[in-house]
């Protein structure tokens, strides 16, 4: 695994304790905790790509982080085009691979 | 409810944009006496700089992340307990129209990217633009594998998440930024194998911390930078000056990066190549402006592209004021201090007295400051040598160099609107943000493409222009409720045009 969420408890900054939630990510449950965007719970969990590009098929993940770049997109609930890191994740939301941009 | 008047003695003044200036502003023009409203995209206040954990998981330490933390605070809690301020987050402007004496902000409200968000309409008496700025990463070869970030991503998701991008990080680019983005790093776990400057400063010492006569007056951002070369002197980080993360390689992901030295045209220098294993690189050549809603209120820009600002931060444009990062990359300080003077001048203010007046002096040394990193920081034109054929310009439509360069050939054209409808670099849902720079320089810069002579003065058309602000969904635009009630003058919604996504 290679991105990880710090754990709490060895946290410097001492965040609250978790809140865990569930999310389900093209079918398979990933943990997290209230307050985490979608990207944050996926990158949290060690998954670093999570859309496939429509050109070359490549994988991608997040890429700027702030909303800007759009490498991020994921269908949520049924919605296309959400920016995964700007979006909180909330208990069972339905994360959906997107294949190619819009 | 507040009455919603027009016409009256009160000004309304409209502050896009929640980070450093934007909170500056709106304090200081509620403080000039007019009534304020705060608008930012996030859901919480702070912008990039004071990003931090939500609600739902509070830091009882979280000043141990962040410079000025205290200066946050209190200007977060100023400014939600006033009475002429409206703080409104998840308010991304849409689009920004001039009409007869004023600009109009057209506004959706709700979650990022979700439908039926709230629809806004403000006309406000002033406006002040504080949207900042987001990285700028120059390409290489390998930079689309997930495991390549940008250096604010990383930043963003150790303060916003506590979440570490890799175990094994490089972290790449030009400037100071890169110093906090190192700590931030290291206040998660991981291991920052370098930190690769490819400016020219000989150390970091003579660059920035050992110039008293130029720091003077700017010692909060010296003692801010000089607290972050000692988390790298103490996690025995090395900074190495005049290197370049050239290429990212793995299967899927990144697994290893090829460092290299570069020359003072930042052009890497053969036989000095090495590979380095990570299994996350993170990289940050400078920042680009916000410049939509500027632009779209027909503000003037330098040549550099900022918005261009007298001293009392005002535009080009009547009843339009700017402040931080999209006035030039001063760096937090500055941004308090802009801030400060603008939101005094659009509340109507006097900016040759009190608060403003000390913010103005300050705003004065700040900028002396970023004149100097810009000088030792900024892009030269030889890392283009670092670019082989196959390497993905546009990261949307991976459009590579090859084809951007086999476009210059055969249409003979080396005009942005026209390479990029044949390549299609910078027509995808990024709207060029991430490559639209690059694209300018590879068309127009010294030794851009089909620039034989190496003459450069190609293209002088500029791909920052985005009517729309963001991507919209059409059923949002469709559906346009009625404008909610809001401190600022509202006008009936009408039905505008708007795309769908692209």
């Amino acid at each position: 695994m290679t991105s990880y969420r710090v754990p709490a408890e060895r946290d410097p900054a001492r965040p609250a304790a978790d809140r865990p939630l569930t999310i389900v990510v093209d079918g398979e449950p990933v943990a997290g905790t209230a307050g985490q965007t979608i990207a944050g719970v996926l990158l949290g969990a060690g998954r670093r790509e999570w859309r496939t590009t429509a050109a070359g098929g490549a994988p991608r993940g997040v890429f700027c982080g702030i909303g800007v770049c759009f490498d991020c997109l994921v269908e949520v609930n049924g919605l296309r085009d959400v920016r995964a890191c700007l979006r909180r994740a909330q208990e069972g939301d339905v994360v959906t691979r997107q294949g190619g941009t819009p | 409810m507040r009455e919603v008047t027009r016409g009256g003695t009160t000004r309304d003044v409209v502050v896009v944009g929640a980070g450093p200036a934007g909170l500056a502003a709106a304090l200081a023009a509620a403080s000039a006496g007019a009534r304020v409203t705060l608008l930012d995209a996030a859901d919480g206040l702070g912008g990039q700089y004071w990003r931090h954990l939500p609600p739902e998981r509070p830091a009882g330490r979280e000043g141990l992340l962040h410079h000025k933390w205290a200066v946050f605070g209190e200007l977060a809690d100023t400014l939600r307990a006033h009475p002429a301020v409206t703080v409104l987050p998840t308010a991304q402007v849409w689009s920004l129209e001039r009409h007869d004496g004023g600009v109009r902000l057209n506004v959706l409200v709700g979650e990022p990217d979700g439908e039926g968000r709230e629809s806004l309409v403000l006309d406000p008496d002033a406006l002040v633009l504080a949207t900042g700025a987001h990285d700028r990463t120059l390409p290489f070869p390998g930079w689309q594998l997930p495991g390549v970030y940008s250096a604010g991503a990383a930043q963003a998701l150790a303060k916003g998440e506590r979440v570490a991008v890799g175990r094994r990080v490089v972290v790449a680019g030009a400037g100071p930024f890169l110093l906090p983005v190192a700590s931030s790093l290291l206040q998660t776990g991981a291991t920052v194998v370098g930190v690769h400057e490819a400016g020219r400063v000989g150390s970091l010492a003579r660059g920035w911390l050992n110039r008293p006569w130029e720091l003077a007056g700017a010692t909060g951002k010296a003692g801010e930078l000089a607290g972050y070369v000692s988390d790298l002197v103490r996690h025995r980080v090395p900074w190495r000056p005049r290197e370049a993360v050239v290429a990212a390689h793995g299967v899927g992901q990144v697994e290893a990066v090829t460092i290299a030295r570069l020359d003072d045209n930042w052009a890497p220098v053969a036989g000095t190549e090495r590979l380095v294993e990570a299994d996350a690189v993170c990289v940050s050549h400078g920042f680009t402006p916000r410049l939509e809603l500027a632009i779209a209120a027909g503000c003037d820009l330098s040549p550099g592209r900022f918005v261009r600002v007298d001293d009392r931060q005002a535009t080009s444009v009547p009843g339009v004021w700017a402040a931080g990062e999209i006035t030039g990359i001063g760096g937090a300080d500055a941004a308090l201090a802009e801030g400060t003077v603008a939101g005094t001048a659009a509340a109507g203010g006097d900016t040759g007295s009190g608060a403003a007046r000390t913010a103005g002096r300050a705003r004065s040394r700040a900028r002396g400051f970023a004149a100097r990193i810009e000088a030792a920081h900024g892009i030269r034109a030889g890392w283009t040598a670092w670019l082989r054929d196959d390497t993905v310009v546009c990261r949307c439509e991976e459009t590579t160099y090859g084809r951007v360069r086999e476009v210059v050939e055969l249409t003979g054209s080396r005009e942005a609107r026209s390479v990029k409808l044949t390549s299609r670099a910078g027509l995808g849902p990024c709207q060029a943000r991430m490559c639209g720079r690059t694209l300018q320089e590879l068309l127009a810069g010294p030794g851009a493409c089909g620039d034989a002579e190496g003459a450069g003065g190609g293209t002088t058309s500029t791909v920052d222009r985005r009517p729309l602000v963001v991507p919209v969904r059409l059923g949002d635009l469709a559906a346009l409720p009625a404008p909610r009630r809001s401190p600022s003058p509202l006008t009936a919604a009408e039905s505008q045009p708007g795309g769908d996504r692209t």
